[in-house]
């Protein structure tokens, strides 16, 4: 054993010693205007000692966790008694903390409820139908896109365009759907990915219409009741939301109420969503991701109910496509990367596939160790991966794993 | 009530080369149960998936109740009362034992967006309705106490009477078992003759049958159809059946 473990010790370090010199190992310097390559080996051959004494001594430090690993903390499964109680109570909190918090937390946040409603949209299609999509990004670009066009080409207003950007970017996921009905698994996904990529190609190159790279921008914030939220108005002479109330501008309140807004979404997402799973076309959603041959045996057409899945799931992220467009008062390409679709997807998998409780968590942990780890900034993108595949090694399902039966029948 | 149900004409299949089967052509009456039997590879279970809708036939004609039905796909050949079972288990394993029944009433429940999202009466009735009948299929198959349990952990013979449960709660007029015997023990097998006999009865359900065990065969069928290499070789009464040179040579060779 010793000699296999001393093999594996070695080609460990040799592999570090590969993997570091590129990302350590050259290091750019930049003196005055110059830019040049410096080489520091030094922090290569640490690198690869400190692995390889660690594959050396493995064996004897894994012994005490030996034990441990039958007793890796699990997290309990989602309690389903006063779970109404609990979600009125976090409700509340989440509707009172704005105004006892700084700006920068509340911006935060509201990013967090915007990740959450995509979230739970794509657990629709990923969660429920078990339908694997990597291009969800693109659904939430259609949403976004529709409200920053409506705008800039017919003068729309966020509230008239919201239900717009949501019935769009449903159109375009029922578009979709029709290509990859027969399609599963890992071919679904390449499909998927191929779409979102589309759909941001499309919107760099139709310059015309989209503004191409720079996108739109200036698009107007959401209207209180018809009063808009600034320090003066866009028309002479029309009053704003604080002239109206009699207070003094503030910024604050406009982040708050942003922050409120994105929240209100954000609930109505889920309480749609939870609904949606205990309704015959969840149990249909949730059956064809088990078997879909036994599905059609059965007379449920595995047609409508995969293209329901799509079009209701891209909904959501149209509207939260919409309010993203509405937050950042410009919408560019960039923002609708590949990668952003890996990041939805990452909540849906993290926290759980098809429980809601668990995107949420997903979304928030997301979201703010990021933040909060600024940092650390370089390493987010390892710290990342290497928490994605903790997870995957120790819990599988989830922080919270979707917690059966959504229906009882009594003894 | 000897009207046709079920009329299949001159079926045929073709994949590619191979002809697995070959113009089969059989009746099936109400209430009745009739078997497909043959040695393996004899292409019954094929007949199977042409007639449920898994496979376009290559040629022939399939008429259920008057309508033909002939290359329509499978949930919809199921609206038309024909719900079949499968030769290896298919349920759906990570819902309940409930939710399967339910997911089975998925055609004949309130399952349009609005009034579910709204809970409007009609929905409400409707799922109180799906839920009763579930629990009454429960009672019935005698699982009521698995019924919060996940599908997939049942044991094997309860697995199979779930899926006949299942397909009986769409209430079909053509109830299809493949292989329902299948690695089920002496008693089970007992049980399951009784309650397919139970079935027609109460229900009027007629039940086409592929299965390998002779006893049970021979003790439920009201007439058999004999393959062999993707033909029918005769059709008959067990009695008719079991004295037949042919089939006795189909399954035990020629001398």
């Amino acid at each position: 054993m010793p000699t296999n473990t001393f093999k594996n010790a070695f080609m460990a370090a040799v592999f570090t010693a590969v993997i570091m010199m590129p990302v350590f190992g050259l290091q750019l310097m930049r003196q005055g205007a110059q830019t040049h390559l410096e080489a520091r080996w030094d922090l290569v051959a640490i690198a690869a000692a400190v692995v390889f004494v660690f594959q050396l001594l493995r064996p004897w430090l894994a012994k005490p966790f030996q034990r441990l690993k039958t007793s890796v903390p699990v997290l309990p499964a989602a309690p389903t008694k006063g779970r109404k109680w609990v979600f009125l109570l976090l409700l509340a909190a989440a509707i009172i903390w704005p105004f006892f918090s700084g700006r920068s937390s509340v911006d935060i946040a509201t990013l967090v409820m915007i990740y959450i409603m995509l979230g739970l949209g794509l657990n629709i299609v990923v969660g429920f139908a078990g339908l694997l999509d990597l291009g969800f990004v693109g659904f939430y670009a259609v949403g976004a896109y529709t409200y920053a066009l409506l705008y800039h080409w017919a003068g729309w207003g966020f509230w008239e365009a919201l239900p717009f950007s949501g019935a769009m970017a449903a159109l375009f996921g029922f578009l979709l759907g029709f290509p990859v009905l027969r399609l599963r698994g890992d071919y679904l996904a390449i499909v998927t990915l191929g779409f979102g990529e589309i759909i941001r190609l499309l919107l760099i190159n139709l310059n015309t219409l989209t503004g191409g790279p720079d996108g739109i921008s200036g698009i107007p914030k959401p209207t209180v009741f018809g009063y808009e939220m600034a320090r003066r108005s866009r028309e002479e002479g029309v009053e704003t939301f604080h002239q109206m109330m009699g207070w003094t501008f503030d910024n604050q309140h406009m982040v708050n109420y942003l922050y409120l807004m994105a929240l209100a979404l954000a609930v109505v997402t889920l309480i749609v969503s939870t609904r949606l799973i205990r309704m015959p076309i969840g149990r249909a959603w949730e059956a064809l991701r088990e078997d879909e041959i036994a599905c059609r045996s059965l007379g449920l057409n595995p047609t409508r109910i995969k293209l329901s899945a799509f079009t209701l799931g891209a909904m959501f992220a149209g509207f939260g496509g919409a309010f993203f467009a509405a937050r950042q008062g410009m919408v560019n390409p960039e923002s609708f990367t590949f990668i952003e679709s890996a990041l939805i997807l990452a909540i849906v998998v993290l926290g759980g596939m098809g429980s809601q409780v668990g995107v949420i968590l997903a979304a928030v942990l997301l979201t703010v160790l990021p933040e909060v780890a600024r940092e650390f900034a370089e390493y987010r993108m390892l710290i990342f991966g290497l928490v994605m595949v903790l997870m995957m090694m120790w819990r599988p399902q989830g922080l919270l794993p979707m917690k059966r039966p959504q229906v009882e029948l009594k003894q | 009530m000897s009207e046709t149900l079920l009329k299949v004409s001159g079926l045929t299949m073709r994949f590619g080369g191979l002809l697995a089967v070959d113009s089969v052509g059989f009746e099936v009456k109400n209430d009745e149960v009739f078997a497909i039997i043959g040695p393996n590879g004899a292409g019954k279970t094929t007949v199977f998936n042409c007639v449920g809708g898994f496979y376009r036939p290559t040629g022939g004609e399939i008429v259920m109740d008057g309508k033909p039905i002939t290359g329509f796909p499978s949930h919809k050949v199921a609206t038309h009362g024909l719900v079949r079972t499968f030769q290896n288990v298919r349920l759906f394993k990570q819902l309940t034992v409930l939710e399967n029944l339910l997911v089975a009433q998925h055609t004949q429940v309130e399952s349009r967006l609005l009034p579910g999202l709204l809970k409007l009466p009609s929905y409400r009735r409707s799922e109180e309705e799906a839920l009763e009948r579930a629990a009454k299929w429960l009672d019935f198959m005698d699982l009521r106490q698995y019924a919060n349990r996940e599908a997939g952990n049942l044991a094997y013979g309860h697995q199979r009477r779930l899926e006949i449960a299942r397909c009986m709660i769409t209430r079909p007029r053509l109830l299809m078992l493949d292989e329902p015997a299948a690695g089920l023990n002496p008693q089970e097998k007992r049980d399951l003759q009784a309650l397919i006999d139970q079935l027609r009865r109460e229900f009027g359900v007629a039940v086409l049958l592929i299965e390998h065990d002779m006893s049970l065969i021979m003790g439920i069928s009201d007439r058999i159809l004999v393959m062999e290499h993707g033909k029918p070789i005769t059709t008959g009464t067990p009695e008719q059946v079991r004295n037949d040179e042919r089939v006795i040579k189909a399954y035990l060779g020629e001398e």
